[in-house]
C-alpha cells in the first residue's frame, strides 16, 4: 500500500483543489498539504526500502507478469524522496511568487498531477506503464508551460509539445516491438525473457528506439534543442520544477533500462552512450558561454549536466552508476535552486538579461551568498556537493582507462565555473547600468520569508552533502550495486518463478 | 495482411516525418497523428495477427489452441485514448499560438531562440 501513495496522494489532492477551482486561496494551503504529505510519505518509503532493499506491489493482486507492478529499488525510492523535496520547495516559493491569474486557472492541481506522473514513472514496474505516466507527466508540463498565454511561451511550448510527442511516438513503437520480441511488458520479465528471444540484432536495434526516444525527453545531444526554447519561458517556479525533475525521469529511464533490459549487448550500446554523454556536455556548456539571459545560461547548463550523468552510464561499472545517481541527486537540488534564485533576481529587477542588471551583491549581499552556494557546487568547488559528483565519475572514468571522457569532463566543468563566473560578474558584481531601476524586494516580510526559504533549505542540503558526504555516497554506492544485479530486482518482482 | 499493413505501417511513418519537418503548422499536427497512427499498427502487427480464434477461454476452463493475444489490442486502445488528448491539446495550442503570434509559419517563430 506504501508503494502506491506517492502516486494517489497527489491524485487525491489535485481532485481536491479542482473542487476549489479559481479559489486560490484554498489551492495554496490544500497544495502546501499535499507537498507535506507527499514528503512524509516519500520519507517513509525511503526508509522502508533501505529497511527491506526492494518492495513490490501487484497492482488488483494481478501476480506479475500479468499485472501492472509497482516496484521500489534504493534508486526509485530516492528519485521519489527528491521530487517530493522539490515538489515542497516549488509550493513554498509559488506563495510568494505566483500571479494570481495563474492560481486561478488550475496551477496548483497541474502541479499536483505533475508530481504524480513523475512518482508514477520512478515507482512502475511496467514499461507500457511508463509510457503511460510519461504522458501523464508531459501533458500536465505541456499545460503549466502554455499557462499565461505570452507569446513566449506558446512558441517553446510548440518546439516542447512537437518534440516530446515524436518522443512518445517513439517509445510507443519500441515498446510494441518489445512486446512482439518477449511477448511481456514487465520489466522484470523482460530481462529475463529478452535474451530467451534469441534475437541479438533485433534487441539492439529496439534498444536504440528507446535511447532517442528516452534521449529526447532527457535533452541529450542532438536531440535537446527543444529545451533551451521553452524552459526560459515559464514563470520562475515553473521552471524550476522544469530543470530540476523533468529531464531526469529522462535520464532515470535510460539507467533503468540500460541496466535492466539492455544489458546483452553492453560493447555497442554504452559506447554509444558515452560517445552521446561527450557532445552533449561539451555542446551545452558552449551553448551556455554564448548566452547573456540569466535563465537561458542555466537551461543549456541543464544539457551539459545530463552529459555527465549518462557518463555514468556510458561507463557502466559499479563506480561511474553510483556516480551517475550522486550527480543526480547532486544536480536535481542545485538547478532548481538557481531557477528559484534566477525568480527572486527577476522579482527585484523585473529582468532575466544580464546586461541590464547589475549591483545586486551591493544591495542584497544575502542573495548573492545563497547563488554562490549552488552556482559554485555545479561548477564543481570543494568542498560542495558537485565536487565529490564529478570526483566520483572522473575517478571511475579514470579506472576504465577512458580518458578521452575524462578530459571532456574536467575541460567542461572549467567552463561551467566561467559560465557562473559570467553570471557572478554581470547580475551581482558590477555596477548597474541604471541605478533606478533597482528597487527593494516588493512584498511583505511573511512574503520575503516564502521566498528566500526554499532557497535557503536547498543550499543547505547542498552544503550538507558536500560536508556530510559519506552516507550520500554509500547509498548511492549500494543502488549502483542493486542496478548492476538485476536478479536481486527480478526475484523480488517475480518470486522463484523459473 | 501483414504484408499491407507493414506498407502501410512504412508510408505512415513516412509522410508522418515528412509532415512534421513542414512549416505549417497544420502539417506539423497532422504528421503527429501520423505517427501515432503508424505505432499503433505497429503494436498491432507486432502482436502477431491471428485469424478467427477469439481470446476468450472455453466453457470448460480449459485453452482453445491458437488462442488471439488480447493484449495488444488493450495497449493500442490506452494509446488511441492518449493519443487522441494530446492531439487535442496540440490543435488547441497551435491555434492559441496562431491567434498571438499572428503566424502559421514555424521558421518565424524564432524569437525564444535569438540572442
Amino acid at each position: 500500500m506504501l508503494l502506491a501513495l506517492p502516486i494517489i496522494s497527489p491524485l487525491f489532492f489535485g481532485i481536491l483543489m479542482i473542487l476549489f477551482w479559481k479559489n486560490f486561496r484554498a489551492n495554496r494551503i490544500i497544495n502546501l498539504i499535499a507537498s507535506i504529505v507527499s514528503l512524509t510519505i516519500a520519507i517513509i518509503l525511503i526508509a522502508e526500502v533501505i529497511d527491506v532493499r526492494i518492495l513490490t506491489l501487484h497492482m488488483g493482486n494481478w501476480q506479475a507478469p500479468f499485472g501492472i507492478t509497482l516496484v521500489a529499488d534504493l534508486f526509485s525510492a530516492v528519485m521519489v524522496l527528491i521530487s517530493a523535496v522539490i515538489g515542497f520547495t516549488t509550493a513554498i516559493y509559488s506563495l510568494a511568487t505566483m500571479d494570481e491569474d495563474r492560481e486561478k486557472f488550475g496551477f496548483y492541481p497541474l502541479l499536483q498531477i505533475l508530481l504524480m506522473g513523475i512518482n508514477g514513472a520512478f515507482l512502475t514496474g511496467d514499461i507500457f506503464n511508463l509510457y503511460v505516466w510519461f504522458e501523464v507527466m508531459l501533458i500536465s508540463s505541456f499545460v503549466l508551460l502554455s499557462l499565461g498565454g505570452k507569446r513566449d511561451q506558446l512558441e517553446g511550448a510548440i518546439k516542447y509539445v512537437t518534440l516530446n510527442l515524436l518522443s512518445s511516438a517513439l517509445f510507443l513503437a519500441g515498446v510494441g516491438i518489445l512486446y512482439g520480441l518477449a511477448g511481456t511488458l514487465n520489466m522484470a520479465d523482460l530481462a529475463r525473457k529478452l535474451p530467451l528471444s534469441n534475437q541479438p540484432e533485433m534487441t539492439t536495434v529496439v534498444s536504440m528506439l528507446f535511447l532517442v526516444a528516452f534521449g529526447i525527453k532527457s535533452a541529450v545531444f542532438p536531440l535537446y534543442f527543444w529545451l533551451p526554447a521553452s524552459y526560459h519561458t515559464p514563470p520562475a517556479a515553473v521552471s524550476a520544477i522544469f530543470a530540476g525533475l523533468l529531464t531526469k525521469v529522462g535520464v532515470y529511464a535510460l539507467i533503468r533500462v540500460f541496466t535492466l533490459i539492455f544489458t546483452t549487448d553492453s560493447e555497442l550500446t554504452h559506447t554509444v552512450i558515452l560517445v552521446i554523454a561527450g557532445f552533449t556536455m561539451v555542446t551545452g556548456v558552449l551553448g551556455a558561454a554564448s548566452q547573456m539571459d540569466f535563465r537561458r545560461i542555466l537551461s543549456f547548463h541543464i544539457i551539459s549536466q545530463i552529459g555527465y550523468m549518462i557518463m555514468g552510464l556510458g561507463l557502466f561499472s559499479p563506480l561511474a552508476i553510483a556516480g551517475g545517481i550522486f550527480y543526480i541527486i547532486h544536480h536535481i537540488i542545485v538547478k532548481t535552486n538557481l531557477f528559484l534564485v534566477s525568480g527572486v533576481v527577476n522579482k527585484i529587477s523585473g529582468t532575466y538579461d544580464l546586461k541590464k542588471l547589475g549591483s545586486l551583491y551591493k544591495l542584497y549581499p544575502l542573495l548573492g551568498l545563497l547563488f554562490l552556494v549552488p552556482a559554485l557546487s555545479l561548477a564543481g568547488i570543494p568542498p560542495l556537493s558537485g565536487f565529490w559528483a564529478k570526483f566520483i565519475l572522473i575517478k571511475a572514468g579514470l579506472e576504465l582507462g577512458e580518458f578521452a571522457i575524462v578530459a571532456v569532463s574536467l575541460f567542461v566543468g572549467l567552463l561551467t565555473l566561467y559560465s557562473m563566473t559570467k553570471i557572478w560578474n554581470e547580475a551581482f558584481w558590477k555596477d548597474a547600468v541604471d541605478e533606478q531601476d533597482i528597487i527593494s524586494i516588493p512584498g511583505t516580510l511573511s512574503q520575503k520569508i516564502l521566498l528566500f526559504l526554499p532557497i535557503v533549505f536547498l543550499g543547505l542540503i547542498t552544503i550538507t552533502i558536500g560536508f556530510y558526504v559519506e552516507p550520500f555516497w554509500n547509498f548511492a554506492n549500494d543502488a549502483a550495486n542493486q542496478l548492476l544485479n538485476p536478479e536481486f530486482y527480478i526475484k523480488a518482482v517475480l518470486g522463484n518463478v523459473r | 495482411m501483414e504484408f499491407i499493413l507493414i506498407i502501410l505501417i512504412g508510408v505512415l511513418y513516412t509522410a508522418g516525418l515528412y509532415m512534421i519537418m513542414r512549416r505549417s503548422f497544420v502539417k506539423v499536427i497532422i504528421g503527429l497523428i501520423f505517427l501515432g497512427h503508424a505505432a499503433n499498427l505497429l503494436i498491432f502487427t507486432v502482436g502477431r495477427i491471428t485469424q478467427g480464434s477469439p481470446a476468450f477461454i472455453n466453457a470448460d476452463g480449459s485453452i482453445p489452441s491458437p488462442v488471439a493475444d488480447p493484449l495488444p489490442q488493450a495497449l493500442i486502445l490506452t494509446a488511441i485514448v492518449i493519443g487522441f488528448g494530446v492531439q487535442a491539446f496540440a490543435i488547441v495550442l497551435f491555434k492559441r499560438a496562431y491567434q498571438t503570434v499572428g503566424t502559421d509559419d514555424l521558421d518565424e517563430m524564432k524569437k525564444t531562440d535569438e540572442l
